[in-house]
Parts: C-alpha cells; sequence; structure tokens
C-alpha cells in the first residue's frame, strides 16, 4: 500500500485516490492548429520511464483534489509536487 | 534435433542411469554479426527465432537475453491460453494461436503439457453478462466457442464454487464457458521453442543485456550494444515486452505503451479440484490447479505504471479476498509464492507487431497477457522479419493504426479477461 501525500488532507492510503496517469505538457491550447502527428502523439504517447514519473492523482475519496506528484516506478518513491493555484507540477 | 526425446530415448537412458543425455541447447561464442538479432528470449523472442528457422530458413539469428532463458515474463504468467476477444482482427488471431499451440508438443518433439481444459467465466453483474454475450455473437461469426450455462450448471462444473448464493452481495447470474482454453506448462514453452531454434543453429545468449539500438549513417538500425560488446545486424526486433520503451527509446523511438505490474500467487498443492480455468471477472480473480495440484491466483494489476517484478500487498489482498467471497472453502490454504511480471499494454488494449519508423527494427509488445498468443506472435513476427511485409493475421496490428487513429479496443477483453 503506498502512502500518498494529499496536499490537503495529508498522507492518506492509495486505496482513496484514483491515479490519473502520467503527466508530461499540458493540454494543447488550440488543438485545431496542430499537425496531425503532433495530436496523435498527444494523445496516444505517454511517458513510460523505468525511474521517476510525473503523475496526476484525484484524492477521489477524500477531499477530490487534483494534484500532481513524481513516483519512481522502479521504488515507488514519491515526491509531492504541488503548486496550488496553476495546478501545474514545479 | 540432434537428439529426439521418445518412450525409446528414455529407456535407454534409463538404462545408462541418464548419464548420456545431452545438453538442451548450446551456449555458442557470441559473435560480432548476425543477420537477424532478437532481443528478449523470452516466448515471443524465441517462437520468431523457430519460426524464422523453420518456416523461412532464415538461421543466422541471435537471441540475446538479459537474464537467463525463460526467466522473464514467461516464467511469471498464470498459463492461461484463450481466444475470447472481441473484434474482428483479434478473434481470428487468437484463435490461430490455440491451434498452433495444439500441434506444438510434436512439432517441437517437447512435451508442453497442454491441456485444453476449458474456460469458465463467473458472472455476478448484468452488465458484464450483456457485454459477455455480445463477445459471445461476435465470437460466434469466427468460429471460436464460448456459450452460457445456468448457475445449476456452473455449480456442478466447479464444486468449489459455493460462495455468491442469491444473498450475497453479489449473486453469480450465470456463466459462460469457453472450451477452446488451454493450460501449458511456461517453461516448457520456452525451453521446448529455445531447444528447436538451436537445433536449426540458431545462437541463444544468455546474460547478454542490451544497452542500447545503434543506428547506421542513414538513420536504418546498425545493431544492438550489449554489456558483451557490439553486435552488428541489419535486422533487429525487440520482443522484452515491459521494457519495450526503454529499448526503443535509446534509438529515439518513442511508442505508445505504458507498463504495468501484474502479479499472481500460488497455493500448497492440494487434490484435483477444479479442472477448468475459472475466471471472475466482476470481482477481478482468475484460477486454475497446475498438473502438481497447487491454486494458480491471479488478480488485477497494480493501477499504476510500474516496472516492479514484485507483488503489491494491496493487490494481493484484494485478489484473496475475491477469490473468499466465491471460493470460502479456500479459506484454509496455505498460499505458496508469489510473484509479479512488468508487462506494457498499448494505449487501445490490442498487441502490436510492427516494422517502425527505424529501418530494420521491428517490434512485437503490447502483448499485456502475452503467453496465450506466443506461437502466432512468433509466427507473425518471424515472417515480418523474414519477407519485410505483415502476416496477414498481424496486418491491423501494426503501428500505423495508431497514426489513423484506427484503435483496435480490446480493453476489458484484454485485461479483465
Amino acid at each position: 500500500m503506498l502512502t500518498i501525500p494529499c496536499p490537503w488532507c495529508g498522507d492518506r492510503h492509495e486505496s482513496e485516490f484514483f491515479c490519473g496517469g502520467a503527466y508530461e505538457k499540458a493540454r494543447p491550447a488550440r488543438p485545431e492548429t496542430l499537425s496531425d502527428e503532433a495530436w496523435v502523439d498527444y494523445v496516444t504517447v505517454s511517458p513510460n520511464p523505468a525511474g521517476p514519473l510525473v503523475e496526476r492523482w484525484w484524492h477521489q475519496r477524500g477531499c477530490g483534489l487534483w494534484f500532481f506528484l513524481e513516483r519512481d516506478t522502479l521504488t515507488h518513491d514519491i515526491r509531492p509536487l504541488f503548486d496550488g493555484e496553476d495546478h501545474e507540477p514545479r | 534435433m540432434r537428439q529426439r526425446y521418445s518412450i525409446f530415448s528414455l529407456a535407454r537412458n534409463a538404462l545408462g542411469f541418464h548419464r548420456n543425455w545431452q545438453r538442451v541447447w548450446r551456449s555458442p561464442p557470441l559473435r560480432d554479426a548476425y543477420d537477424v538479432v532478437i532481443v528478449g528470449a523470452g516466448g515471443h523472442g524465441l517462437a520468431a527465432a523457430y519460426y524464422l528457422a523453420h518456416n523461412h530458413g532464415v538461421t543466422d539469428v541471435a537471441v540475446l537475453d538479459r537474464g537467463w532463458l525463460g526467466g522473464g515474463n514467461i516464467a511469471r504468467n498464470t498459463v492461461t491460453i484463450r481466444s475470447n476477444y472481441l473484434r474482428d482482427e483479434s478473434i481470428p488471431f487468437f484463435a490461430k494461436s490455440v491451434e498452433l499451440y495444439k500441434g506444438l508438443s510434436r512439432e517441437l518433439n517437447y512435451n508442453l503439457m497442454f491441456s485444453q481444459r476449458g474456460m469458465i467465466d463467473v458472472v455476478q453483474t448484468y452488465p458484464r453478462l450483456r457485454d459477455l454475450t455480445r463477445r459471445m455473437l461476435a465470437m460466434d461469426i469466427h468460429g471460436s466457442t464460448y456459450r452460457r450455462i445456468s448457475v445449476a450448471e456452473v455449480r456442478r462444473r466447479i464444486p468449489p464454487l459455493t460462495g455468491g448464493g442469491p444473498d450475497a452481495r453479489m449473486p453469480i447470474i450465470a456463466a459462460m464457458v469457453h472450451p477452446d482454453a488451454a493450460v501449458a506448462r511456461h517453461d516448457a514453452v520456452a525451453w521446448g521453442l529455445a531447444r528447436a531454434a538451436d537445433s536449426y543453429g540458431v545462437a541463444l545468449h544468455q546474460n547478454t543485456p542490451v544497452r542500447s539500438l545503434l543506428r547506421g549513417p542513414h538513420g536504418g538500425i546498425s545493431g544492438v550494444e550489449t554489456e558483451r560488446g557490439t553486435i552488428r545486424a541489419n535486422k533487429v526486433a525487440v520482443a522484452v515486452s515491459g521494457h519495450t520503451t526503454t529499448i526503443t527509446e535509446t534509438a529515439g523511438l518513442r511508442l505508445p505503451l505504458k507498463s504495468y505490474n501484474l502479479s499472481a500467487f500460488v497455493s500448497e498443492p492440494v487434490k484435483p479440484l477444479i479442472n477448468v480455468v475459472v475466471n471472475c471477472p466482476d470481482i477481478g480473480v482468475y484460477l486454475s490447479q497446475s498438473d502438481k495440484g497447487e491454486l494458480v491466483v491471479g488478480g488485477e494489476t497494480d493501477p499504476q505504471q510500474s516496472f516492479r517484478r514484485g507483488i503489491k500487498e494491496a493487490v494481493f489482498e484484494d485478489a484473496a479476498a475475491a477469490m473468499l467471497d466465491l471460493f470460502p472453502s479456500f479459506k484454509r490454504l496455505k498460499l505458496l509464492r508469489q510473484w509479479g511480471g512488468c508487462l506494457d499494454f498499448a494505449h487501445d488494449a490490442s498487441p502490436i507487431v510492427s516494422a517502425t519508423d527505424i529501418p530494420g527494427l521491428f517490434v512485437s509488445a503490447g502483448w499485456w497477457g502475452g503467453f496465450k498468443a506466443v506461437p502466432v506472435g512468433g509466427l507473425t513476427l518471424a515472417h515480418l522479419i523474414a519477407t519485410g511485409r505483415p502476416h496477414p493475421l498481424i496486418e491491423p496490428f501494426s503501428l500505423k493504426r495508431f497514426e489513423r487513429l484506427e484503435f483496435i479496443l480490446e480493453s476489458g477483453t484484454t485485461s479483465t479477461r
């Protein structure tokens, strides 16, 4: 069981959370201006490192906050990455 | 085959006190160039090497593995072979795999302990029943069998299934039978394919981790850099399951794959109790009984991306609790071993067997539970490597499908069986 640091509630059990998946870059502001290749790449390809990975997590069964953290896919080491205002990782 | 196995070879070697058995495969010295290099001596890599030699006469092939042969995901699965898929592209592909498996023991002269015992899906919710009925109708079109049986019939066929009664939180409402489903001995699949490939002259190199892929001056693949030196080859196939992106990214190729950890565990051996593969998709657990009598139990995946090979306590606990809901008598079974594998999952949950943007580089990935597809995955990858064109069965599964967003959506049929 992982202990997930929720920015609002503090350390809570993993079972309260939903992992929203890897985060690499913000959704393009104007998708219609992208080339097809760039859009397909944004939609289908996400980072898959054997090591630290930035993820979005949702405290679904808690305060409902979406936030960022960095988790190592080999060791499960977790580092909080929350910047309350703009909801982008630091 | 230097040494064929039969009742006579067994008797002859018994009389010789088993001192004259030959090595099952050679360990040739590593050369610095091959026609084809296959990265990963797991099920798919070995099957591709075997079919390259057997069907296409390509024998200057090296299969490299970072560990020992058959020590990766081919040793870390729950040995289920099935073809109950949903899409028109998937069903014939996986049905072909079951068909190849049937003849493989004889073809390889190696007992794979293939046992076509069938699989029963225990249904506990109406949305699931509707979904499986849809799969039944899709499979009917392609001649793969799936049919519905009553609750009384499923309890007759699986005597220890005593939970899930009318008063349970999730009562059993029906079951589906997939008679084509089977199990086979995972080690035997790896060893049998390795032995057959070796007999054609394929070089198997264990403990040879690949650090990176090398590209030539025109961008095409020119070989691989290993911890034992550089190996030149104009054709390189990557069949390394969860570590596909780790390898391909060394050549600058990003793929729509994510790696996850899937785990399983076995109980102590007990007398014959269950003679089918039992899958309970609504509560997320499946099990079968091995020839040794152990119950082999698998659960859901770890929900986040992971390259770990362990088993996470929360996942393990969920699977065990789910199993006890339906099989309360298993409460006193002791669990002996547990394991996890790192496997990869494509964006649409279907496999990828494809050439890539890098000339000479082929990938076989996204198998999720790849054990069921070992023969057909190898057959089609070998065809692609040897001829440069995709095998008709695998044509829809190329990387091109992502460019056109022509997904073969199998989430739900791949992951939760």
